[in-house]
């Protein structure tokens, strides 16, 4: 069996910017391997480099050091330390193949919908009736489908972002590259582009690359994640490996973030209960992943144990049809129950963390 | 009849189609500001496009072309008109053969006119979102597409008020240039009715020149208007 070979393949990327008395590395050395059909998710504050690193896939941004392999095709490559780029009119056949959206759209104003839409093909020189097909086919896959004349300034943020994954779409790319494309979008907006990004992803095989300040977003569709901090990729995996066992801190910050646990935390920690938390009752942490979600856990610690639950605040993620929760509960008991309670929990896969009190 | 007679004698007397005529110098003034305009529009703008595509973060960034148009630009720019009209005589003589009358006047109109508006179609082009280039880029797009189905479309507007406004200029200056004898209403005003005290002359060349100037600028603003889309 044959390896699936990566559609986008970075090696050793390095984006160094010369200022005028200093050089700042936004990019360090990073690697990363990109199947076809996936929909990675890099994820990083502002000033991360992740934007950077991405505009490398198509040269909006040449890397200083490094390979850009898209497809088999070097677009850059480093032979004796010098970096050679692809010439420039292949350049351009190879970035029609690569779809790119904004988070501020970069519709053109004084364009209609059509027209931007048609604006990656204008040197097909199709018919009229053709052209006309073309943007219905692709504003209906968009659901935008009645306003080819519309002017950009008559849409809704939304509609504006549809109209630009419309026009990436023209050239029927095999990746697209979602540069913050819904961070200036309201939350029900966002998540029905999201939703977009994912049916496009099914239906045409389309390749993603996802590029947010915001864990939501790559929760919601993506099957893997990078998180960069400070010109580095600092973890990666699937997107349940990194939910469910994060490594760095910055992760852990934004998956609890994204799952609202960081909010929670905050008001069940406020709560008069946890202030007062009498011994041997126990504030404790939760998180599972997976099948152990469907034990009836807190019925049995009762049962088996006599251990009782008072659940303060839960939340129930369902990563790629896999639920990973967490549960803020206290529990109360006599020690050893606690004690044996605790044991049981943890042979379920589920991951126990005491946040206020002790076990004798 | 009489009326006009009595109150612009002058005017009357000056005729249509003599020399110093109305006709004339209307004429004059017309074919000086469009001529003059097309020369140095086409300078202004290839000279504001360099502006922009040869910036340091311009699509064909290069800093040596680019410091030479700038200075070519800010030094005509910094030489008032009146001078370089006796300055450039020479280089007019040797492109026009003469140093008088309308043709003549094109040589400094033109070289007068193109440095301030290569700085407002620069500034113009400066407003042209910098990720709408950037997106016609990642999809592609070739220079000659980025300059005109992205750059000049989408300011389109915008070059259409920054032209009605050195449109209106010009007019100033061939009523300068027509002040040392090229021609035009701003000769009969000044040449004819200030040195021959025919205030009635002044007043009316005047006249002209602001109808002019009011049709230049409804018929800018109404196109600004319509090729609008923001």
């Amino acid at each position: 069996m044959t390896e699936i070979q990566p559609i986008i393949r970075l090696e050793n990327i390095d984006v160094t910017f010369e200022q005028k008395k200093q050089s700042v590395k936004a990019v360090k050395n990073v690697s990363l391997d990109i199947l076809p059909g996936d929909i990675y998710g890099i994820v990083g504050y502002s000033g991360a480099g992740k934007s950077t690193l991405v505009r490398t896939i198509n040269l909006l941004q040449k890397p200083t050091h490094g390979n850009v392999v898209i497809n088999g095709t070097y677009l850059a490559k480093t032979t004796d330390n010098k970096e050679n780029y692809i010439a420039s009119k292949e350049l351009r056949q190879q970035r029609k193949k690569i779809g790119m959206i904004f988070q501020h759209f970069n519709l053109m104003n004084e364009r209609t919908v059509a027209e931007n839409v048609l604006f990656p093909i204008s040197h097909l020189k199709l018919s009229k009736s053709q052209r006309k097909d073309k943007v219905n086919e692709l504003l209906e896959l968009v659901g935008l489908a009645n306003r080819a004349n519309a002017y950009p300034s008559q849409l809704s943020g939304g509609q504006k972002q549809r109209v630009a994954i419309a026009r990436a779409l023209a050239s029927e790319p095999e990746i697209l590259i979602s540069d913050e494309a819904t961070s200036a979008l309201d939350p029900k907006t966002t998540n029905s582009i999201l939703q977009l990004l994912k049916k496009l992803n099914i239906e045409l095989g389309l390749t993603i690359v996802l590029i947010t300040h915001e864990m939501q977003a790559v929760k919601e569709i993506a099957n893997k994640i990078a998180v960069m901090e400070d010109g580095e990729i600092i973890e990666r995996g699937s997107l349940l490996e990194i939910f469910t066992a994060p490594q760095k801190q910055l992760t852990r910050d934004f998956i609890d973030t994204a799952t609202n646990l960081e909010d929670g935390l905050r008001k069940v920690k406020s709560q008069t209960a946890i202030k007062n938390l009498q011994a041997p009752d126990i504030f404790v942490q939760l998180s599972y992943a997976g099948a152990s979600t469907d034990q009836p856990l807190i019925t049995s610690l009762f049962k088996d144990f006599n251990v009782t639950a008072n659940v303060l605040f839960g939340n129930v993620e369902i990563l790629q049809e896999t639920p990973v929760g967490t549960l803020l509960a206290i529990l109360s008991g006599k020690d050893t129950d606690l004690t044996a309670a605790i044991n049981s929990i943890k042979k379920q896969n589920v991951k126990v963390e005491i946040l206020k009190g002790e076990l004798a | 009849m009489t009326w006009i007679n009595r109150t612009f004698p002058n005017v009357i007397q000056l005729g249509w189609s003599s020399d110093l005529g109305w006709g004339t110098a209307i004429y004059q003034t017309l074919y000086m500001t469009f001529v003059s305009a097309i020369i140095g529009g086409l300078l202004g703008l290839i000279f504001g496009f360099g502006l922009v595509l040869f910036a340091e973060d311009g699509i064909l960034a290069n800093k040596p072309i680019y410091w030479i148009l700038d200075k070519i630009v800010s030094v005509f720019r910094a030489i008032p008109f009146i001078i370089l009209l006796a300055f450039i005589m020479p280089f007019t003589n040797f492109l026009v053969h003469t140093t008088i009358g309308v043709n003549a006047a094109l040589v400094p109109l033109s070289l007068g006119v193109f440095p301030f508006y290569a700085r407002q179609v620069q500034n113009a082009l400066v407003s042209v979102d910098d990720g709408i280039i950037e997106a016609a880029q990642s999809f592609g797009a070739t220079t000659f597409e980025i300059i005109f189905k992205v750059y000049f479309r989408e300011s389109l507007a915008d070059l259409i008020r920054v032209s009605t406004v050195t449109l209106i200029s010009l007019v100033g200056l061939t009523a300068m240039a027509g002040a040392i004898g090229s021609g035009g209403l701003g000769n009969i005003a000044i040449s004819v009715g200030y040195s021959r005290f025919e205030a009635d002359i002044t007043f009316v060349a005047t006249l002209l020149i602001v109808i002019f100037i009011f049709i230049i600028q409804f018929v800018g603003d109404f196109l600004a208007k319509v090729s609008s889309h923001k």
